[in-house]
């Protein structure tokens, strides 16, 4: 029994990880009053980036091939940040451009790693006598990092009020679009770091579609944790432990299999709607998904 | 640089600014083409003369412009009222599978049957819209719930033909049993082109563009949409008309469905083989339209070469099919950045 419960948190941590890394990147840059959807197309390209640097160089460092990942990230968030912060496009059609181009660049540009090994896969620690990724570990100090950052240092207190109200931030001498920049930016980093997590240590390969739909669950998973890192530790291990379930029970039950394949995602929408009658989602940032223009409210 | 708003966009500016996002859109592509190691000419030379300049090429854009015809003149009015539908690709299917279910299990008379596949994919991808507009009444983003709805729609697809409707001597492959010739459409001889499906769209999108800017309904939507504050102020319910969008949107995009099944495939099959991201290429067909049913009728054909061409990248340059995702993600970023354009003139310097 103990050893099954021990199961089950493994791969409910495993699961977690990169919906943990790709949600508390959302936090990041909706915080800050931007909305970025496309979270399974920046986890895309930072699987593809890290896998292609870590397979094309076997002696290469896999800090590089992590540092490819959180680059190719933000690059593509990029996009996003000067389509929405500076010409002012919808920050939710942006993002789902963000998705396909992501999604589509790395089933292209991925399609000669596609099969092949990976010889330096990133080693477990052994953490209190427990096997854990370092990519866990790293996520669950982040998000830590994160709670603290944005509730008690001044830079937090700085994106937070450009979430909550650019117009005063700006009189008080913010340069919102600045501020709001570098959160996508940063959002798009750890994005990269959770398709890192699963090229080199999850999966140790590349496959088109690898992300299969963890990133719209990690943008779901935001509303769900009301914008909360620490929260969202928890949101991520509930998610990963559905996923274990449905591994568990899927081929030893009566319940087809697409039935479960469903599941994640009938489960987002049964969380949000439970989210949204809690009236959680008023815990949003308040100018989340509008563009900020001096002069206009 | 600075944005000075224009009191009244001009419509050639419009025009202008819009190709401008297209051949923007065209230039970014080529250059990820030059990243994977393909020359941008050859993969343009080989979606053009395999598209526009052949009879064959043309009947396949044809037949890829029906489904983003309906589902496009559909979201262009969905994105009038500001309902965000992703989830066209879930409509679709579940207007394919309602429509199938009709053709297999219900005993009609011949000539009823088509018609009764039709209303029942309208119905089916309606349904289907509605789930995402009744959890937008508990603040639920319509754009996340009709996307993951999406992905709930491809595993009922994929259960119902590998399950209770998997065709009795169907081995390996899965696929229901072939629809009674009677579920048939016609098609233009030679092709896949199911022109009654082609003729309901050219009048859906005809019909639409003078509900939108002749109707009631059409000023609610609008007023809805462009002016939510004023809308609760003249009493109009918000929710009531997200609702009605929903349904009409979903509806065309089940009626898509149906057509391809009716048309071309004649028993429902796996969801990649439905659809060929019929529903994200609509998303496009209604922005390059924006938000002018009728005008789908030229946009939703712009993008059947796209989708054609896509296909012909696959089998010529052994690409994979996701080369359309990038067109369709490059594009609608361009587009949508270039919006700004539209509306403000851009003064260099300091204000």
């Amino acid at each position: 029994m103990d050893t099954l419960i021990l199961e089950a948190l493994a791969r409910a941590l495993a699961v977690g990880t990169p919906l943990l890394l790709a949600c508390l990147g959302a936090i990041l840059n909706e915080r800050a009053g931007v909305v970025n959807l496309g979270v399974e197309g920046l986890m895309a390209v930072g699987a593809l980036a890290a896998f292609a640097v870590a397979a094309s160089a076997p002696d290469a460092n896999l800090w590089m091939a992590v540092g490819a990942a959180m680059a190719a990230g933000a690059l593509l968030a990029g996009l996003h940040a000067l389509a929405t912060v500076t010409l002012r496009a919808n920050q939710f059609v942006s993002g789902l451009a963000l998705a396909l181009i992501g999604t589509g660049a790395a089933g292209l540009l991925g399609k000669r790693f596609e099969g092949l090994p990976l010889f330096n896969k990133v080693p477990d620690w052994t953490v209190f006598g427990v096997a854990l990724s370092p990519f866990t570990v790293a996520a669950l100090a982040l998000a830590a990092g994160l709670a603290f950052w944005l509730s008690a240092t001044r830079a937090g207190l700085t994106l937070r009020s450009v979430g909550e109200n650019p117009a005063a931030a700006d009189v008080l001498g913010v340069n919102v679009a600045l501020v709001r920049v570098l959160a996508v930016l940063g959002g798009g980093a750890l994005a990269g770091l959770a398709g890192a997590f699963l090229s080199l240590a999850y999966r140790s390969s590349w496959a088109d579609n690898m992300t299969a739909g963890l990133g719209w669950i990690a943008v779901a998973l935001v509303i769900f944790v009301g914008w909360r890192p620490l929260r969202a530790v928890l949101g991520a291990l509930f998610f990963g432990f559905l996923y274990y379930l449905q591994f568990r029970l899927q081929g030893s039950s009566p319940v087809p299999t697409e039935v479960f394949s469903a599941m994640p995602f009938v489960l987002v929408l049964v969380v949000l709607a439970l989210a949204g009658v809690r009236g959680q989602a008023g815990d949003a940032p308040a100018a989340l998904g509008r563009p900020y223009v001096r002069g206009e409210r | 640089m600075r944005f000075v708003p224009l009191t009244t966009p001009s419509p050639a500016r419009a025009a202008l600014v819009t190709l401008a996002s297209v051949a923007a859109a065209l230039l970014l592509c080529a250059l990820v083409f030059g990243l994977a190691g393909q020359a941008p000419g050859t993969v343009y030379g080989t979606m053009l003369r395999g598209t526009l300049g052949d009879p064959t090429g043309l009947a396949e854009v044809a037949r890829r412009t029906i489904p983003l015809l309906l589902i496009g003149s559909g979201l262009a009015l969905a994105f009038r009222a500001q309902f965000f539908n992703i989830g066209a690709e879930g409509q679709l299917l579940l207007g394919a599978v309602f429509a199938a279910g009709t053709a297999l299990f219900v005993p009609l008379p011949g000539p009823l049957l088509l018609p009764a596949m039709f209303a029942a994919g309208f119905l089916g991808g309606g349904l289907w819209a509605l789930i995402a507009a009744a959890l937008r009444r508990v603040n639920v983003n319509e754009i996340l719930s009709t996307l993951m709805l999406n992905y709930v729609a491809a595993a009922l697809v994929t259960y119902l033909i590998a399950g209770p409707w998997k065709g009795k001597d169907v081995r390996g492959y899965i696929y229901t049993d072939t629809f009674a010739p009677q579920a048939w459409l016609p098609t233009l001889s030679g092709t896949q082109v199911h022109w009654p499906t082609l003729v309901l769209g050219v009048a859906l999108a005809l019909g639409l563009q003078w509900l939108l800017t002749r109707s009631t309904f059409g000023y609610a939507l609008r007023v809805v949409g462009e002016n939510p504050g004023a809308a609760r102020y003249a009493g109009l319910k918000a929710a009531r008309v997200a609702t009605l969008v929903a349904l009409l949107t979903g509806g065309l995009a089940g009626l898509a469905g149906a057509g391809e099944v009716a048309g071309i495939h004649h028993r429902l099959l796996e969801a990649g083989q439905i659809s060929l991201g019929y529903g994200f290429t609509a998303v496009i067909v209604a922005w390059l339209a924006r938000g002018h049913p009728a005008l789908c009728l030229l946009t939703a054909p712009l993008m059947g070469v796209l989708l054609a061409g896509g296909d012909l990248l696959k089998i010529d340059l052994n690409l994979p099919f996701r080369v359309v995702d990038i067109f369709s993600g490059v594009m609608l970023l361009c587009l949508i950045s270039g919006e700004v354009f539209v509306r403000h003139r851009v003064v260099w310097g300091r204000g």
